[in-house]
């Protein structure tokens, strides 16, 4: 099955690396923007329908404040989106001229949804002030449900690029294709759901920190502790979940990719009674420092110590992915911050078990503003593992990512463009949201507490309000 | 057979784009030449209300036409990615800074740094619109050639990719300034209205005549193209320029009815007419045709499948969001007392 073409030996002088670096840090960058897009829909929707049904102000307030932010969050995750688009043609034309037609299929279904997203996101986030409250409230709706289905059609493609299938090819071309094959290939059914968790994990976590560090700057009231419960309660319900979602993921990738494994897991060479890393570094074929148990990845991979796990020597050290030390430590990170997320569920259960309230102890409070940070690191850590495990390959065993690069000079000058522009963006982001946190602590939204109510006397002179 | 009609919906598909998304980015031009603070500002409000609440939808088009273009015609597809490059990112950093610079201007306070994320929206609203047209330009040229591994200055900077570029930029400000009567009309102020009547008169004769001599320019650079151009998509660009002629024959009379229908099937028709110009040919100057550059038959009936559902799921969705905005119940977020655009000056009546 692997199938080296002589261009590889030639595709070395393709700027490889700089083009990787680049993939990577525009998708490492969009993909925060796309977890809350993709789940912050939903917890904005969960406060809104507190609101109506409890006729509860706070909520209210919540859920408008909330889309207000995601507004932000939505415009800048769509430009940032549209970048990757060029970029799967400028950075990767040798992939997109051999494979286009199979990747292609799964990005066409998700073209639906992000139509469907960007449209009732323009509904949902503009409607406030005139729809009325049930009506908002439904048409929130498909942001929720084709957010969640858009991401799955991304991972499908990703999921494909791990366990390709559903094509034939001669003379180095794909001469036929099978969507549902494609669509639902090898890796697909653990890819999914664990990047979709994922997105769930970082915004639920990431929007509860927010409110967790202002009830340890003293901001304790229903606001606060309302808008930490809401996204905190379906982040961690959804934790445990994740955290089979992963292990399953884990088991499934030592069977069908088992490079990719060894290099997570520091398999030098294929052994029974293999031992698990934490930690460590891995130079020349030695793990250095680290925390060695013996015969446990043998263990977690079938059960039994006995139990055979591939090593990195069963392939040519050139078909192995170029840094184990960084695949492994990610590795580590990712697991290590998903298990930590379980401590506050766990408090959590407790103290609703004993008192029927949230934790009131200070500990809590700090583990859960952690949790958004640490959730975000683990997801770009799973990133990390996925992405560089694969190499040297961008279609498993198919097609090596230099033979994908562009071969066009230069690409270190849109490396460096991207830093920088990616850099301010960032921190304008960042800007944008504190400057409208500051803005509701000040209450200057309060006028529109009313919500749905007439316009404003003072609206703008269009009607409409001032922009 | 199938490759034409995928080729037909990719046509489509920039059509839609260069109409509405066209119209978004047209926008940002006015924005930039409405003058200072003060004057401009009831221009640039009523712009940014317009845009608001459809940019992201109407910019999806794009990401559509992208995937469509690599599924099914990807021998194409990665050779304009490589010879189109430097323009092909620029009009990438163009969507970047204009659709942040966008959002962000709406979040800050001062006028400073209102002035500073409106003039990148504005400017990168020009930006995005040339270089997609210089790419258009560089293709219907025919200077991307198969076997080429590098993107090269010349290749996009031949006086056709510069007047398709220029053309882009003023079709978007056409579409814009057409829109934008409208949303002026239904707000009742006749001053925009005339506003912008005057400029989708300059921009549509701008439009006109950069067609014109784009045409012209084609004979030479490439005549095949040319030759299909005056031939069989004759129809259609009398179509289109008869379109423009009664849009700009309405603007003289000031009747505001029609204007958004014949703008927009005059710019569709101008978009097909280059799709039936240049058919079969996928890449000018290269052998690549419809029926050797295309993807194989299964990936073709899932696009014309996925592009059906789209009809049947988005249109709708587009129908019930340009109707809830053209009834302005789609509102920008709550006003925020003391946040007034263009800094605290109070806005004068119009």
């Amino acid at each position: 099955m692997p199938l080296i073409h002589a261009s590889v030996l030639l595709a070395t002088a393709r700027e490889v690396v700089p083009a990787r670096a680049q993939m990577a840090s525009t998708l490492g960058f969009h993909i925060i923007l796309a977890c809350f897009g993709i789940a912050f829909p939903t917890i904005v929707l969960v406060a809104e329908y507190i609101g109506l049904k409890r006729s509860d102000e706070v909520a209210m307030t919540l859920a408008r404040r909330w889309s207000q932010a995601l507004g932000v969050l939505v415009a800048v995750g769509a430009v940032t989106g549209t970048v990757l688009s060029f970029e799967m043609g400028l950075l990767w034309p040798g992939l997109m001229r051999t494979y286009g037609p199979v990747i292609g299929l799964p990005f066409s279904v998700e073209g639906i949804f992000f139509f469907l997203e960007a449209i009732f996101t323009g509904i949902y986030l503009y409607g406030w002030r005139r729809l009325s409250g049930w009506a908002h409230f439904w048409s929130g709706m498909p942001v929720a449900i084709s957010g969640i289905f858009g991401a799955l059609s991304v991972m499908a493609a990703n999921s494909w690029m791990n366990q390709p299938g559903g094509f034939t090819m001669k003379a180095g071309r794909v001469v036929s294709v099978e969507p549902l094959k494609v669509f639902f290939n090898r890796a697909a059914a653990y890819e999914m759901p664990h990047m979709l968790l994922a997105a769930y994990l970082v915004a639920g976590f990431g929007v509860a920190s927010v409110y967790a560090v202002g009830f340890l700057r003293g901001r304790v009231d229903r606001y606060h502790r309302l808008g930490f419960a809401i996204p905190f309660v379906l982040a961690a319900a959804l934790t445990p979940v994740e955290f089979l979602v992963g292990d399953t993921a884990a088991r499934a990738i030592a069977s069908e990719q088992p490079v990719k494994f060894a290099a997570m897991e520091y398999v030098t060479h294929t052994t029974r009674q293999a031992p698990e890393y934490l930690g460590g570094v891995y130079s020349g074929g030695h793990v250095y420092g680290g925390l060695r148990i013996p015969d446990l990845d043998s263990l977690l991979v079938g059960f039994s110590t006995h139990t055979k796990v591939t090593g990195l020597d069963s392939v040519a050290p050139a078909q192995r992915p170029p840094v184990p030390w960084l695949i492994h430590l990610s590795f580590d990170v990712m697991a290590g911050l998903g298990s930590l997320s379980l401590i506050p569920l766990l408090w959590l259960l407790l103290a609703w078990w004993r008192r029927r309230a949230l934790p009131s102890h200070r500990g809590f409070w700090l583990l859960a503003a952690g949790a958004g940070p640490a959730a975000l690191v683990a997801m770009e850590a799973g990133w990390i593992v996925t992405e560089v495990g694969r190499q040297p390959w961008v279609v498993y065993k198919l097609m090596t990512t230099a033979q994908a690069a562009t071969t066009n000079k230069g690409v270190i000058a849109s490396l460096s463009a991207v830093i920088v522009l990616y850099a301010v963006l960032g921190v304008a982001t960042i800007v944008m949201l504190r400057l409208l946190a500051r803005r509701w602590r000040a209450g200057e939204d309060q006028d529109s507490v009313v919500p749905y109510g007439p316009p404003s006397p003072h609206a703008g002179e269009f009607g409409g309000e001032a922009a | 057979m199938i490759s034409e009609v995928v080729a037909a919906i990719l046509i489509a598909v920039l059509a839609i784009y260069a109409i509405f998304a066209g119209a978004d980015f047209g926008g940002g031009l006015w924005d930039l030449l409405a003058g200072g603070d003060h004057r401009g500002r009831p221009v640039r409000q009523l712009i940014d209300e317009t845009i608001t609440p459809v940019w992201e939808a109407n910019h999806v088009w794009l990401i559509f036409a992208l995937v469509i273009f690599w599924s099914a015609f990807p021998v194409a597809f990665a050779a304009v990615m490589t010879v189109a490059a430097l323009p092909l990112w620029l009009a990438a950093l163009g969507i970047v800074l204009r659709g942040s610079g966008f959002a962000f201007r709406k979040e800050v306070q001062g006028l400073g740094l209102e002035r500073l994320l409106g003039a990148t929206f504005a400017f990168s609203s020009l930006l995005t619109p040339f270089f997609m047209g210089a790419v258009v330009g560089c293709v219907a040229a025919g200077k991307v050639s198969l076997g080429s591994q590098h993107s090269t200055l010349a290749a996009w900077t031949s006086p056709t990719s510069l007047l398709t570029g220029a053309l882009f930029v003023a079709v978007c400000g056409y579409m814009a300034a057409i829109f934008l009567i409208g949303e002026a009309a239904s707000r009742g102020s006749d001053r925009h209205k005339r506003y912008f009547s005057q400029r989708a008169t300059v921009a549509g004769a701008l439009a006109g005549a950069l067609s014109l001599a784009t045409l012209a320019e084609l004979h030479h650079s490439n005549h095949a193209l040319y030759h299909g151009l005056t031939g069989r998509a004759l129809p259609l660009l009398i179509l289109g320029a008869a379109c423009g002629l009664a849009v700009l024959a309405l603007l003289t009379l000031g009747s505001s009815t029609w204007l958004r229908p014949l703008s927009g099937i005059g710019v569709a028709a101008v978009v097909c007419g280059w799709g039936v110009g240049q058919y079969p040919t996928l890449l000018p100057g290269t052998g690549l045709t419809l029926s050797n550059g295309s993807a194989p038959h299964a990936t073709l009936v899932m696009i014309v499948a996925v592009f059906v559902a789209a009809g049947l799921l988005v249109v709708p969705g587009f129908l019930l969001l340009f109707r809830l905005h053209g009834r302005q119940l789609l509102s920008p977020p709550p006003p925020l007392q003391g946040e007034q655009p263009g800094g605290a000056t109070p806005s004068p009546p119009i």
